[in-house]
């Protein structure tokens, strides 16, 4: 009896993954204080609590500053197009369920020249977790403006600052059909960045989290305002959503009870502008996913393929004279 | 084959709006749509014109048209009728004005849907056709309706035989060379999605695109029945990375498109290629560039598949030149795919595409499937990109096997899928996925030829021309003209043994459904003149002059328009 249990026991030990099990051998290039590095963090964290499978886990992303993440992750990594990282996602996801599927974007990857695939993807509602590393500015190609870029911000291609009200990715999100989970972190508070990420993981369904991610070598201020007065940040705490600790309670008076069920609501609070909320702002646990509505009723084996082609050909094979086909009728 | 308009509901009586079919009877196997028409049946006269014009009439065609416009309560309407009967009589076409409504009134009170019917029955009683045959197969497509449907239509049927029998003088007995092994008759896109099923393909992501969609349409209809999945993205750029990540999660996958869906995917197919993700593209191809002509048969994007995205970027293309083809196409292409981690592309055309023909009906084996997805571990120490000095080969790595994480980039990278700062891995990266190719290119033959081994002029063509083009050939060589023709269906790479053919010829010519300038426009000339695709790919790779002749209609071209080129090209060498 004893002896099954040890071995039992020795494996799960063996099978513990520490976080250097998710740490690559390549070490994050990012800028010093840049916020990815906090993300690449949080999210290392969670597949440690989580306990996932480093071969059972794929990072996808596109390119961008942000997109470099899936190299620094010891796990699959996809790191392919500017703006084509949802639709892989979605393909790698489609046909195997069993894989749990993380995206990197960043501003430009995910509102700008992937905008078609983030409307889609969010209605598709594939089950993958989605992280837009949103630094309101191209990082890798050095400071043009993005769409989330606010108004009048000065860049490499607005020397004279921007002329149109930025895209609220929020909002957008939240007006499109089959929203299942739409959250915003910020990288400077890592507690609840890890939360809301861990949160978003844990919800069945298409999870987008917003974070707002400083980017210090090109717009080392942008963030400031809320980031040394915490009154201009908003809490959205809820039994459904994030919980407080103590010390963050203290620090971060601001609060709002928000249901993560209530989408007027949700809709509301993301449109403020002054102030920065931040946590779960909608979560529907009932929408269905697209891989689950498209799964085959039969898996696709060769006695299958024989018969369904074996009937399509009968549809249109002529048989030679001596068939009974013609004399049957 | 069919004629489709522009428009789902074109103008009644316009010359553009001219939709049909074209059947070309014959004893033997018909490998094309032959050459002018000798009978047509019209409904109008407007659009008969459009095929006048179109040169698709012999000069003594057989015309049977619909005669109610003599008498159009319009007298525009009844003037033009008469003018263009005139003009049809005087050019010498024999023409026959026929009451087809008139007739199926008496039958139904629509005659617009009951006259097709009508139709049916008259051709089968000028092609002495079995009746009872023709009854059947109505009893067959009306199985589902209502019983009361099937007996009109089959009255409807009878009505034409008679008034056919009674009021013509027209009959042909073309003898049915009845089938020695089971054929099965469908058009190229049915060929495509039965090809993909068979080939073990489980995705199939694309955009609808004339002409490629109804593959997609009659796939949608069949491939859940074996588990799998049609999906229809937001855009053909969508499409195709949806292909790549779902290949990229252990099966190969498809995407199927036509010109302008082709230059969309291009980004996204470039990244297959750098990071050896198999990938199956067909291009159901039309003309172009632009919109061009969505419905019309062109071959212009030989180049595109081949060099469409930027950057060198190697990949397999290959073009069915049968709606046979086009059902095993597929399944070739998966399986190269899938052994050597490359992009197929496989082309077809808009004439491919709705055209029909019977073929053997194919005996399902087990070896077009693919394997199940390899999950095992991968040995300790494995590379990602351990490519094969001498290859090029690399094993892939697929989600879910252990050991084997890395992270697959877009980027020049090393061996281990690292991103490459060193000037010499991007050399290694580039050298390694073309020398693919040429181990690929070691399992090629070249292609036989049709004809004689050597003579004075070889034709050469890829795609969907073969029929035409050997039909020309054998009329040339009972002519005793010593022609023989060749056709393509690896284009990259191409065969060995190529080189020494054009070598056995005193002329070599590209017949092609692609644009090439003419001489006889002043300023063209050796030195600007551009070529075919085909052509200018043949001349810069074996250094030999080869010449070429292209028409961009929108048509297939026909055997005899074929025949004349290579008659002139051979008066041109005396
Ligand atoms: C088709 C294409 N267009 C443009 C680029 C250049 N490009 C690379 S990243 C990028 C924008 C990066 O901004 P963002 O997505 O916000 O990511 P960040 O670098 O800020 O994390 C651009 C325009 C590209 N790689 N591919
Ligand atoms: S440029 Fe900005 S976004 Fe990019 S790594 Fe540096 S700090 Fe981060």
């Amino acid at each position: 009896m004893s002896a099954p249990l040890t071995e039992c026991l020795l494996r799960t030990i063996d099978e513990h993954y520490s976080l250097q099990d998710y740490q690559s051998d390549i070490s994050p290039r990012w800028c010093t204080g840049c916020g990815d590095n906090g993300i690449l963090t949080a999210v290392q964290r969670l597949c440690r609590d989580e306990q996932l499978p480093p071969e059972k886990t794929v990072f996808v992303s596109g390119i961008g500053c942000s997109s470099r993440l899936p190299h620094y992750m010891n796990a699959y990594g996809f790191h392919g197009l500017h703006g084509r990282a949802l639709p892989v996602a979605e393909g790698i996801k489609m046909r195997r369920p069993d894989l749990h599927v993380f995206v990197s974007t960043g501003d430009g990857d995910c509102c700008s020249i992937g905008a078609a695939h983030w409307i889609h993807a969010i209605r598709y509602n594939m089950n993958m977790t989605v992280l837009l590393h949103d630094n309101q500015v191209y990082g890798l190609t050095k400071k043009q403006a993005s769409p989330t870029s606010p108004r009048g911000l000065k860049s490499n291609t607005t020397p004279s600052g921007t002329w149109l009200d930025p895209i609220n990715p929020l909002t957008t999100s939240l007006g499109v059909a089959n929203v299942s989970f739409i959250a915003q972190a910020v990288d400077w508070i890592p507690e609840l960045l890890y939360d809301i990420i861990e949160q978003a993981y844990r919800h069945k369904g298409f999870s987008l989290v917003r974070i707002l991610q400083r980017c210090p070598e090109f717009l080392p201020t942008l963030f400031d305002p809320w980031v040394r007065n915490p009154a201009s940040t908003r809490l959205l705490v809820h039994e459904d959503g994030i919980q407080l600790s103590a010390a963050l309670s203290k620090t971060y008076r601001n609060q709002e009870v928000h249901d993560p069920g209530n989408i007027h609501r949700a809709r509301e609070v993301s449109s403020l502008t002054e102030e920065i909320p931040v946590g779960i702002l909608y979560r529907d646990d009932d929408v269905p996913c697209y891989e689950d509505l498209r799964e085959g009723e039969r898996p696709n084996t060769p006695g299958l393929v024989r018969t369904v082609l074996d009937e399509e050909f009968d549809k249109f094979t002529i048989w030679p004279e001596e068939q009974p086909t013609d004399a049957a009728n | 084959m069919e004629i489709i308009p522009a428009e789902i509901q074109p103008p009644a009586r316009s010359i553009a709006g001219a939709s049909g079919n074209r059947i070309r009877l014959a004893s033997e196997r018909v490998t094309n749509g032959g050459d002018g028409a000798d009978l047509v049946i019209a409904f109008n006269e407007q659009v008969l014109l459009s095929r006048v014009r179109a040169n698709e009439l012999n000069q003594d065609c057989i015309i049977l048209l619909e005669d109610k416009w003599r008498t159009d309560q319009d007298a525009d309407i009844a003037a033009a009728y008469a003018t263009v009967c005139d003009e049809l009589t005087a050019s010498g076409y024999r023409l026959h004005e026929v009451p087809m409504e008139e007739e199926c009134l008496k039958l139904v009170p629509d005659p617009r849907r009951g006259k097709n019917m009508f139709a049916l029955g008259m051709l089968c009683s000028i092609y002495s056709m079995d009746l009872e045959l023709a009854r059947e197969q109505v009893r067959f497509t009306f199985r589902k309706k209502d019983e009361k449907i099937t007996l009109r239509n089959i009255e409807l049927l009878e009505a034409g035989w008679n008034w056919a029998k009674a009021n013509l003088d027209i009959k042909f007995t073309i003898p049915a060379s009845r089938p020695r092994e089971p054929q099965i008759v469908v058009n190229g896109n049915t060929a495509l999605a039965l090809g993909v099923v068979a080939s073990g393909m489980e995705v199939c992501a694309m955009y609808p695109i004339t002409p490629a969609t109804s593959a997609s349409h009659y796939l949608s209809e069949i491939f859940e029945k074996v588990g799998c999945v049609v999906h229809q993205a937001e855009d053909e750029i969508a499409a195709c990375a949806f292909a790549v990540g779902a290949s990229y999660a252990g099966k190969c996958a498809l995407t199927i498109t036509s010109g302008p869906g082709l230059s969309l995917k291009q980004e996204v197919i470039g990244l297959a290629v750098m990071s050896e993700i198999p990938l199956v593209v067909i291009d159901v191809q039309r003309g172009g560039p632009s919109t061009g002509q969505p419905t019309k048969v062109e071959q212009g994007d030989l180049f595109a598949a081949m060099f469409g995205g930027h950057g060198d970027a190697p990949k397999i293309v290959m073009a069915a030149s049968t709606i046979e083809d086009c059902f095993y196409s597929v399944i070739t292409a998966r399986k190269i795919a899938e052994t050597f981690n490359m992009v197929v592309v496989v082309l077809t055309d808009a004439s491919l595409a709705t055209a029909q023909q019977p073929f053997p009906r194919p005996h399902f084996s087990e070896q077009w499937l693919a394997p199940p997805v390899d999950q095992s571990a991968i040995a300790s120490g494995a590379r990602p990109y351990d490519w094969d000095p001498k290859t090029g080969l690399a094993t892939r790595f697929i989600p879910g096997q252990p050991n084997g994480m890395h992270c697959l980039t877009g980027l020049a990278h090393d061996r281990d899928s690292h991103v490459a700062y060193d000037p010499d891995i991007n050399q290694e990266g580039i050298r390694h996925r073309g020398l693919k190719l040429a181990a690929f290119q070691k399992t090629l033959k070249a292609p036989a030829l049709f004809g004689g081994e050597e003579g004075d002029l070889l034709l050469v063509g890829w795609g969907s021309t073969k029929g035409a083009i050997e039909e020309a050939v054998t009329r040339l060589r009972e002519e005793g003209q010593a022609v023989s023709a060749m056709h393509f269906k690896f284009l990259q790479p191409m065969a060995s043994g190529i080189e020494d053919v054009l070598h056995r010829f005193k002329k070599v010519m590209t017949i092609e459904n692609n644009w090439c300038d003419q001489f006889d426009d002043g300023l063209i000339d050796g030195e600007n003149r551009r070529y075919t695709a085909l052509a200018m790919l043949l001349r810069s790779r074996f250094l030999v002059d080869v010449d070429c002749w292209g028409e961009v209609r929108g048509q297939p071209i026909k055997p005899g328009t074929i025949a004349t080129v290579a008659r002139d090209a051979m008066n041109g060498m005396r």
